[in-house]
């Protein structure tokens, strides 16, 4: 398939790892930031041709993973109600609320939909004037332009039935959360392409002076991953601290404009709650006064209900990058994708799950 | 609460616990398509299966023509030349006449094609709100007429897999009918009967070891399954399995792994090495527009896991999915 295929070559692949190898003189930590990424990693098993001296941890960048219990509560709240028309990205159905889920809201004759843009939601509202169209606004820079987008239509035809229960999250708050807590280890990252291609990388020049890390806008095919780690390496190795681009045929420095306005005309920066990770201020995206009507929140009067975390699930420090899946007692044996205790285990972009689809044995033995 | 309906590790759980314990006799396998027995002289092959696919009508195929081919496949992976089967009925009150008419035309096609007759069957019906319009079970009886014995017992180190052609077209086709994807092209299901062409198969001389149609789970776990089952390694190639561009997009888009996806028409054959050039030449001589390939071979190694070289590589395990793959978010 073209633009994937050209990066998933087995002889281009080799000759990064052969010219990481060759410049690699001592340990080193990296971190990719998002799940995909994670993916990618262990799906292709980018990390077992790296040299041993390259430690590579996996980031907070999973959207499913972080979003707060207290939310995925509300989800099922919202849904469990007789007027409403639950619409969700697919892998948020399966993610443990503190008593169920949203697929057991739908085996119980709740209206749970899976979409494939926040636009086919507000199609949903328009055929039904009766119902309540609510749809899930989760995710990072990546998806935000798309949620602002519906809104900003249902505003415009008059849309009164629909809103959005959101959750954004947003990436360089993360990035420096990681850099900021006492038991950081990572020395360099790979910053998410996707959310860079709306963003741009402007806002990670001042992290990247800051914490003197260097920060590498990567993408997500096996090559990708290789070359970002590699551009990564070099400037370690040469004492750099910048922010370069590998994922260049996609991302350029400003971003995708047009999309920036529209996320600024509908959402605000605010305070938001990670999964895991707890509260990190102006971490996130709601929506603006302007936009306030389209808050499912308020709509469905649940802005003050909480949830608090199961105590076992090491699901943050996971994120953090300070222990791998393995590490957690109940790794494959209590918490597994069909009984998950956190989300990790839930995504497919969680890197619990990744790990237990691609390489349970060997972590297994690993941990023995 | 029930929520076992993605053909992977739940379900797996269920049988083994609910329905095995009731019911456990020499004759079940629980990793077969179906049961195998001799009656007189000859070698039966007995098998059912039910189909509440949603839509009814999806591109390349619908529940009817499906209901026909997935028990001739099942039939046809217990090494046996499918004969007669039955059809039970359970209809919605309510249901359309026409769509019914178009059902069962269907079924008589595709019974034609793969030299079936349905012999026997059932009608009911349930009050509106009690069923989903239409619900069918076909059960089929089939001879063996060679003295192989097709189970991942038979399995042997060395043996080569064959996969039957490309993955993922009935999956994806039934996900895009489902949930109204629009993608550039069409995808349409692989659904076809696989009777004739593994007839042939034996019809050449050929010593299959095992065979497994892709339903459910995909190619990975029917190797899983066949892994465990013999009690040795299996390793495949990622590089020789073949998906074709647009479902490859589509999984790309949607996040899925098209090892991991449904078909209705594709199949896996073990036969010794020696013979996998004839198999593939075999199966070939069958397709319409799709290729055999070897994929993989069995290792002597005991550990009854599957690996897969990754097209950069390195090698992973591969395992069971647990439940249905749900769409992604980004």
């Amino acid at each position: 398939m073209k633009y994937v295929d050209e990066y998933r070559g087995a002889e281009e692949a080799a000759r990064f790892c052969r010219a990481i190898e060759r410049i690699t003189t001592r340990d080193w930590t990296l971190m990719e930031v998002c799940g995909g990424q994670t993916h990618s990693i262990v799906k292709f098993g980018i990390d077992e041709l790296l040299p041993d001296k390259i430690t590579l941890v996996h980031g907070p960048g999973c959207p499913v993973c972080v979003t707060p219990l207290e939310l995925i509560d509300k989800a099922i709240m919202i849904a469990s109600g007789p007027k409403a028309i639950f619409c969700s990205f697919g892998d948020m159905l399966r993610v443990p609320g503190s008593e169920q889920d949203l697929l057991m809201v739908k085996a119980n004759g709740g209206d749970v939909r899976i979409v494939y843009s926040p636009l086919d939601a507000l199609k949903i509202a328009l055929d039904n004037p009766r119902k309540e169209v609510v749809f899930f606004a989760i995710g990072f820079e990546t998806t935000a332009p798309a949620n602002a987008m519906a809104v900003y239509q249902a505003k415009k035809l008059g849309v009164r039935n629909f809103s959005l229960l959101v959750s954004h999250v947003l990436v360089p708050p993360a990035i420096e959360a990681v850099l900021s807590s006492p038991q950081n280890r990572v020395q360099a990252f790979l910053a998410a392409g996707h959310v860079c291609t709306v963003m741009g990388y402007t806002e990670y020049e001042p992290i990247a002076k800051k914490y003197h890390v260097p920060i590498v806008v990567t993408g997500f095919e096996p090559v990708d991953i290789l070359q970002g780690i590699y551009m990564a390496i070099k400037q370690l190795e040469e004492g750099r601290c910048e922010v370069e681009n590998q994922y260049a045929r996609y991302v350029q420095r400003e971003g995708n404009l047009p999309a920036k306005d529209l996320i600024e005309k509908v959402f605000r920066v605010v305070l938001r709650k990670w999964r895991g990770v707890g509260e990190i201020p102006e971490s996130g995206l709601g929506l603006t006064d302007e936009y306030a009507e389209f808050d499912a929140e308020k709509r469905f009067a649940l802005a003050s209900y909480t949830a608090e975390e199961p105590a076992e699930c090491i699901s943050g420090l996971v994120l953090q990058g300070i222990k791998k899946p393995h590490d957690c007692p109940a790794f494959g044996t209590r918490c597994t994708p069909e009984h998950p205790f956190g989300a990790t285990m839930v995504s497919n972009e969680g890197a619990c799950a990744a790990y237990y689809r691609y390489r349970r044995h060997a972590a297994r033995q690993q941990a023995a | 609460m029930m929520a076992h309906g993605g053909g992977g590790i739940l379900m797996h759980e269920l049988i083994e616990k609910v329905f095995v314990p009731a019911f456990r006799n020499p004759m079940m396998d629980v990793r077969h398509d179906g049961a195998v027995f001799g009656v007189g002289d000859a070698r039966l092959a007995f098998t059912t299966d039910s189909y509440v696919v949603k839509p009814l009508f999806f591109p390349g195929g619908d529940i009817g023509s499906l209901s026909v081919t997935g028990t001739v496949n099942d039939l046809a992976m217990c090494g046996a030349r499918p004969l007669y089967l039955s059809a039970g009925f359970i209809l919605e009150e309510g249901m359309e006449t026409e769509k019914l008419w178009r059902i069962v035309q269907s079924m008589k096609a595709a019974a034609d094609a793969a030299g079936v007759d349905l012999v026997t069957g059932d009608t009911k019906v349930v009050d509106r709100g009690k069923g989903d319009e239409i619900f069918i079970n076909t059960a089929g009886v089939g001879i063996i007429e060679h003295g192989l014995s097709i189970s991942p017992n038979s399995v042997r180190p060395g043996d080569a897999i064959i996969l039957s052609g490309d993955l993922g077209r009935h999956g994806i086709a039934i996900m895009a009918a489902r949930e109204g994807l629009e993608f550039e092209t069409v995808i349409e299901s692989d659904c076809a009967p696989l009777a004739l062409t593994v007839g042939d198969l034996f019809a050449h001389g050929i010593e299959v070891h095992c065979l497994r149609d892709l339903t459910r789970g995909g190619l990975a776990s029917a190797l899983v399954e066949i892994a465990e089952a013999s009690g040795f390694d299996i390793n495949i190639i990622e590089e020789r399995i073949d998906v074709r561009e647009d479902v490859k997009g589509a999984c790309e888009i949607l996040g899925f792994d098209p090892m991991y996806l449904a078909n209705e028409g594709r199949f896996i054959a073990f036969v010794p090495a020696g013979e996998a050039d004839l198999a593939i030449a075999v199966i070939n001589a069958h397709s319409v527009d799709t290729s055999a390939a070897q994929i993989g071979s069995v290792s002597a190694n005991k550990s009854g896991g599957v690996t897969v070289k990754s097209l950069i590589g390195a090698t992973r395990i591969v395992d069971m999915f647990s439940g249905e793959q749900l769409p992604r978010i980004c």
